[in-house]
């Protein structure tokens, strides 16, 4: 259910209508930006990435926390690594 | 592709997985009684089937496939009312892709186009309203499907609409709630789940909040996720703590999009322009109480059902179709009678094969040679 | 008859026999009516515009000496497809190039040298004279590229709305050289299936030109004639199968593979060829890029032994930069195509059902 993809806004098309292209990883298309308008000022969102569903704008993606997810992600896989070599190095019984 | 790259490295599985299986092991359960746990939406659903997760998780624990798919939930009845709108002459039908190869009991969207009714597949609403503008002498009637994701787009291309003046626009709305269907899955018999994968996208919408009665009064853990792999499998991993812990709390997996009050103007259009209507079929799961939305009196301008009439007539499901209680996760795609026999992704029966987020379309095309014994001892 | 007289059926006879022009500015009815103004459009255009030797137009059929043809090899290979593509014009290409270099690779894949063309046209009444002339300069420059000759042709009109603009038929014959086996049936367990670059350039730039979705993106038609690298590629290495990758996309030719020669296949997803932008087209609308029609893009299967040798030759190759080892042939399964996904579970690569439909769940 609801395909959404990210896609980074490289222009503001139509202030009125807030509608802007969003570039997605070299495909362009107008969506509209009303869900992630912060008042009239279209401007902000230039270089912003926000997560197109049916030519809308849903929502911004918060860079801080897909950081944080990226490094939780990170971090469970070092502790596998880890455990790995534990079990390789790891005296036999 | 940034922020879908990062969270489709396979590397960063195998750390998950493996804390997964130590997580598994630790409630006690086994593949005769194993951890269910659902995700809602059928794009979890796709996910899982399109890179191969489901056969890597232990066999203790099983992932039931839930409703969460607009197109399979659609009952027979709405796609020949769709059908009758679409065979109107002086009518350009507007349709996502996902809906034209639905059956109804008189055919399919793309068989009434061979058949001369103008059907145009849209990207966006925003398109068919475009149509709407370029052709003032028709009616474009445009097929809104969707759960709380897609109806914010619907909203505001009504407002737009109406805005403009765009009177040849109508919307024929099949728009559908997640949180009474939550609650009437919740309500029926015999259905065992030990958690929720929940829905992203429509989260990002609705926000965290609307889920607290999962966990408040049926205490069923339940947590938000994202639609990459990596995403999914940390969601089933926290999923995992909380039964193990004994917890049942919401938690928000896809913070990255997903803010606890949801959006603010996505809200408000949908509040704007729709209403919940007393009751919407659903197929498989019968009528839920104000599971759909009608476009509320003040935009009925815009409502092809108040402008055209439908026949309106429930159709039940063929007899031979099992897609409620697959939807209901009571049954296996695979234990349903007809799957891969009558019903194939080319001949579907029932709506659960039609669309590829469908769990029998799923399990047909990306699970039959799924290596997991579980598939390959039924047959 | 007085020298007056003369003179005059001189003139008259002179502008007989003068090559006819087309003075319209559309095709119509009578462009296909088999009188005059069809001799012209003949005359001014199809012969114009892709004459070269070859073409002979006293004739109802192309001539061939068996001799010359037999100096190729000990087969023929003879190939026939239609073309109907809208729009006629797209980024990279249109459809006369389409209709030259589809049926050159369908002889190549074979192994054959292609030769010789046919080209059949439907056109729709009212059709732009130009159009047509810069459709067939493009098949002209795309056989030239090609090596090949466009000897023999026919052309009908119809009537407005009877069909979309235009329509190619072109017929292909090839000769296959002698010891060159490529078969279907051909793979083996073990055996390697290569590809020669990005997947689904060609249909995701048709579904950006139809303007329906309202995308920008700067894609183009793969659309280009494998002849050259693929007889390359039969000289030095063991080819066993080679089919081209067009509507369906590289799933349905896998498929197709598999299910002749009863093998099972495992694709490396990792190892897939896709563009950026191809990428972020299909993420965008809920497709898939193996899913997505080619016009240039060969699958070559080789025993294992040949990998090395196969990809530094397809790679060398103008249309073959990208080549990458994309699946391996194996006994278990036969006829079923899986994907290793990454995460440690395969899935099975279906054939698409119907069009490929953007969709928004």
């Amino acid at each position: 259910m609801c395909l959404g993809i990210p896609g980074q806004v490289v222009e503001i098309s139509d202030r009125e209508k807030k509608l802007g292209i969003v570039d997605i990883s070299g495909v362009k298309r107008q969506v509209n930006l009303a869900c992630v308008a912060q008042g009239e000022d279209l401007s902000p969102l230039l270089g912003q990435w926000v997560l197109v569903h049916v030519g809308f704008a849903m929502n911004v993606i918060d860079p801080e926390e897909a950081a944080r997810t990226i490094e939780l992600l990170r971090e469970l896989g070092e502790a596998q690594a880890e455990l790995e070599s534990m079990q390789k190095s790891g005296a036999r019984p | 592709m940034k922020y879908v790259d990062e969270f489709r490295n396979p590397k960063g599985g195998k750390g998950i997985l493996a804390d997964i299986e130590r997580l598994v092991a630790k409630t006690g359960r086994t593949a005769k009684n194993p951890l269910k746990v659902m995700e809602i939406c059928g794009g979890h659903t796709h996910a899982i089937f399109k890179f191969g997760l489901q056969s890597m998780l232990p066999e203790a624990l099983e992932l039931v496939h839930g409703p969460g798919c607009p197109v399979c939930v659609l009952p027979v009845g709405r796609v020949d009312d769709a059908l009758s709108l679409a065979v109107r002459p002086n009518v350009i039908f507007a349709s996502f892709g996902d809906a034209i190869r639905v059956p109804g009991s008189k055919g399919s969207l793309l068989e009434a186009k061979a058949e001369g009714a103008d059907v145009r597949t849209v990207y966006s609403p925003s398109d068919a309203l475009e149509l709407a503008r370029q052709n003032p002498n028709q009616k474009v009637i445009f097929f809104g499907l969707g759960f709380e994701t897609t109806v914010p787009s619907t909203a505001l291309t009504v407002l737009e609409a109406a805005r403009d003046g765009v009177d040849n626009f109508l919307v024929f709305s099949n728009h559908i709630t997640i949180v009474p269907t939550l609650r009437a899955l919740l309500d029926s018999d015999g259905l065992h789940l030990d958690g929720f994968v929940g829905p992203g996208h429509v989260s990002m919408v609705i926000g965290v909040r609307p889920y607290d009665f999962v966990a408040a009064e049926y205490k069923k853990p339940f947590v938000v996720s994202g639609f990459e792999p990596l995403d999914v499998l940390q969601s089933v991993r926290m999923l995992l703590a909380q039964i193990v812990d004994g917890r049942a709390t919401v938690e928000n997996q896809y913070r990255r999009l997903v803010k606890d009050d949801g959006n603010r103007v996505a809200l408000e259009a949908i509040q704007e322009v729709f209403e919940p209507r007393a009751t919407f079929e659903w197929r498989g799961l019968g009528s839920i109480e104000h599971s759909g939305l009608q476009l509320r009196a003040a935009y009925a301008r815009f409502d092809a059902e108040a402008h055209f009439k439908v026949p309106s007539v429930s159709v039940p499901d063929p007899g031979v179709c099992e897609c409620g209680d697959v939807l209901k996760g009571a049954i296996k795609p695979w234990e349903c009678k007809v799957f891969g026999t009558a019903c194939t992704p080319e001949t579907p029966i029932g709506a659960c094969m039609v669309s590829s987020e469908g769990a029998c379309a799923a399990h047909y095309n990306y699970g039959r040679l799924n290596p997991s014994s579980r598939l390959r001892t039924v047959s | 008859m007085n020298g007056d007289d003369q003179r005059l059926m001189q003139r008259i006879e002179k502008h007989r026999r003068r090559l006819g022009k087309v003075r319209e500015s559309v095709v119509v009815l009578a462009h296909g009516g088999g009188g005059k103004a069809m001799r012209d459009l003949i005359d001014d255009l199809v012969v114009g515009e892709l004459g070269g030797e070859g073409l002979v137009v006293d004739e109802d059929q192309a001539r061939f000496s068996l001799g010359a043809l037999a100096a190729h090899g000990d087969r023929l290979a003879f190939t026939t497809d239609t073309y109907v593509v809208t729009p006629l014009f797209f980024p990279g290409g249109d459809i006369g190039k389409l209709a030259v270099n589809g049926t050159v690779n369908d002889l190549a894949v074979s192994g054959a040298k292609p030769l010789y063309l046919s080209c059949g046209l439907v056109l729709e009444e009212g059709l732009p004279i130009e159009t047509l002339r810069r459709v067939l300069r493009s098949m002209k420059l795309a056989a030239d590229e090609a090596g090949v000759q466009i000897v023999t042709g026919d052309t009908k009109v119809v009537p407005r709305g009877k069909a979309d603009q235009l329509f190619i038929n072109t017929s292909g014959v090839g000769v296959i050289p002698k010891g060159v086996e490529v078969h279907a049936q051909g793979l083996r367990p073990d055996d390697c299936v290569l590809v020669n670059g990005y997947l689904g350039d060609h249909g995701a730039a048709i579904l950006v030109a139809r303007g329906e979705l309202k995308l920008e993106s700067d894609i183009a038609t793969d659309s280009a004639p494998l002849n050259g690298m693929i007889a390359e590629l039969v000289k030095a290495v063991e080819v066993r199968a080679m089919r081209d990758v067009t509507r369906g996309g590289l799933a349905a030719v896998l498929n197709e593979l598999a299910l002749s020669s009863e093998v099972g296949m495992v694709v490396d997803a990792s190892a897939l060829p896709v563009r950026r932008e191809v990428a972020g087209l299909t993420e965008l609308l809920g497709l898939d890029p193996v899913h997505l029609a080619n016009e240039g893009k060969v699958v070559v299967v080789v025993p294992a032994k040949d990998v090395e040798p196969a990809l530094r030759i397809m790679r060398a190759h103008r249309y073959g930069q990208e080549s990458a080892l994309i699946a391996r042939c194996r006994a278990e399964s036969p006829g079923i195509v899986t994907l290793d996904t990454g995460f440690g579970g395969e899935r099975i690569l279906e054939m698409l059902v119907g069009e490929p439909l953007p969709r928004i769940c």
